[in-house]
């Protein structure tokens, strides 16, 4: 089911003195499967884009197609496509309410009005795709570390079946480790379902090792848009609106200029490794 | 649509309210509030008009943000006016169902329905052009006579500052955590009654769980910054009358004066 913005504008707080354009005419076409980065420095509009794509956000001009169909329409169902379109927030787990794991999963898929089976199975379905144990289920949510909470919050959201996930800031305030295990949970979730995902970020680092395309945002409008390694080619571009390469795209520059004879477009530490033994002659 | 709430924010933008002490906005509400309930003519109402019509002008504020904040109190002003126009006695004007519409009663629904909008208008001209900290020093100023019988006034002022510095963030809040659950697919809005009720649990108990949250957190903070009550406090900025204070207070006091004038003469 892909998804067509066009044209979109929002303005907050339009005609007071507190007027902010949050987006200013974004033009985006999201495919089926595919796993995007959507980068930009806080305040660059990305979390207002994402409430846009699922119809929190009604925009000022312009407007969203999912499936071919305009969801602004006066009988377009926006309860269905918030089920389309599922949408993480960031610190999801504040949202948490139910007194055990399995009812707070249950939530989403009994608004949708499904059975009681149904949305026991979905729920259950969703915590094993995060990779929670059973002895976790009816505990209750605030008891949980914050990575468990955190995942839990995600089968939440997985629990109404999207056929496309929006990820905001999935690993705001995680140590590293449990960085690792939600961004290696997102991947293989794409993997295995082949489910859209939009993963908002403003770590270049986070978002290199997985995705197939990033989009670059910088006040409200679209600055970059492409695979990983065509935008970290603008990385000069990219520091002055405050954000920065990989790190093994700066090795790999300065290598080049030191006289090495490399290719730059490495964007991951495996692609670096072995373009520097492919120059090496090895 | 939380957003909508204006009552008791400030509004962010260079104005001669804006500049005022806030111990003269603080004064002037009051006079402003007692001088609606004086009387009951016409003729000091019209002055308390101008007065209003004058002090917005003034404020630099859009007048269409200032009167979002009416539409919350709708309700209650309806209400009032209502039991207002049935349950006052005198020359009936209609009569149905045993209810009776008194001449009276419309003029008594008429002022107490004005002076509800005069007063939350009023105060919300205060609200929206002093920051949460200007008023409560300027509260705190004001009270302060009030320490010598051992009224706990530094704290009653910082009790009211968080309050208020709490408002905007507890809103913001519940925006945030209605977007997510109707995310989960959610429904805010339709069903009976008891089905809304029904539908706030989800937004509630996260609501009190990070309403707790931050108040933990502040009171950390605080203390890590050894925060310990009024004693010995001094301010960086010590509140001082200027020219356009006594100005100001000139205007009110003449502002005061014609009210009573017109109420009583005319």
């Amino acid at each position: 089911m892909p998804i067509i913005v066009d044209h979109l504008n929002c303005i907050y707080e339009a005609g007071t003195a507190m007027e902010v354009v949050a987006l200013s005419d974004i033009n985006l076409v999201i495919p089926d499967g595919q796993f995007i980065g959507l980068i930009g420095h806080t305040g660059s509009g990305k979390s207002s884009l994402i409430q846009h794509l699922n119809g929190l956000i009604k925009a000022s001009s312009g407007t969203v197609y999912f499936n071919g169909e305009d969801i602004y329409d006066e009988d377009y169902d926006l309860k269905k496509l918030r089920s389309k379109v599922g949408l993480v927030f960031q610190y999801p787990e504040h949202q948490l309410f139910e007194v055990d794991v399995f009812s707070d999963v249950c939530y989403g898929p009994k608004n949708l009005g499904l059975s009681k089976k149904d949305v026991e199975l979905r729920a259950y379905k969703a915590l094993k795709m995060v990779g929670m144990d059973d002895e976790y289920f009816y505990q209750s949510p605030f008891d949980l570390s914050g990575g468990q909470k955190r995942r839990v919050a995600i089968a939440g959201v997985l629990a109404m079946e999207p056929e496309v996930l929006i990820l905001d800031e999935p690993t705001a305030g995680l140590d590293p480790k449990g960085r690792d295990e939600i961004l290696g949970l997102i991947k293989k979730l794409q993997a295995e379902t082949g489910m859209t995902i939009i993963l908002v970020s403003h770590s270049m680092e986070d978002v290199a090792n997985y995705v197939d395309r990033i989009i670059v945002m910088n006040g409200g409008s679209v600055m970059l848009d492409g695979v990983p390694k065509d935008v970290f080619a603008h990385y000069k571009e990219l520091e002055e609106v405050g954000l920065a390469a990989p790190a093994v795209t700066y090795i790999m520059q300065q290598m080049k200029e030191q006289g090495f004879d490399v290719g730059t477009d490495a964007t991951t530490i495996a692609e670096a490794r072995d373009e520097i033994l492919r120059a090496l002659g090895r | 649509m939380i957003r909508e709430i204006t009552f008791g924010q400030y509004y962010q933008t260079d104005s001669a309210l804006h500049r005022l002490n806030p111990r003269v906005k603080l004064v002037g509400t009051m006079i402003y509030i007692i001088s609606l309930f004086l009387f009951k003519e016409a003729a000091p109402f019209a002055l308390a008009l101008v007065f209003l019509a004058a002090i917005i002008k003034l404020s630099h504020v859009p007048f269409k943000y200032m009167i979002r904040g009416l539409k919350a109190v709708i309700v209650l002003l309806l209400i009032t006016a209502v039991f207002n126009m049935f349950l006052t006695r005198g020359e009936a004007l209609v009569s149905f169902w045993g209810l009776t519409i008194t001449k009276e009663g419309v003029i008594a629904a008429v002022f107490i329905a004005l002076r509800l909008i005069f007063l939350i208008i009023g105060s919300s001209v205060m609200t929206l052009t002093t920051t949460p900290n200007q008023l409560t020093d300027g509260l705190e100023k004001l009270m302060g006579p009030l320490k010598v019988i051992k009224v706990p006034i530094h704290e009653i002022s910082m009790m009211m500052s968080i309050a208020l510095r709490f408002i905007p963030i507890l809103l913001e809040e519940t925006d945030k955590i209605m977007k997510a659950q109707m995310a989960r697919g959610a429904d805010f809005d339709s069903g009976n009654m008891i089905k809304k009720i029904k539908a706030m649990v989800p937004l509630l108990v996260p609501l009190f769980v990070s309403a707790f949250r931050r108040a933990n957190d502040l009171a950390m903070a605080m203390e890590a910054r050894c925060y310990q009550g009024g004693e010995g406090r001094t301010k960086m900025k010590p509140l001082k009358y200027g020219k356009s204070d006594v100005l100001a207070y000139v205007v009110l006091a003449v502002y005061l004066a014609g009210v009573i004038v017109l109420g009583k003469w005319l």
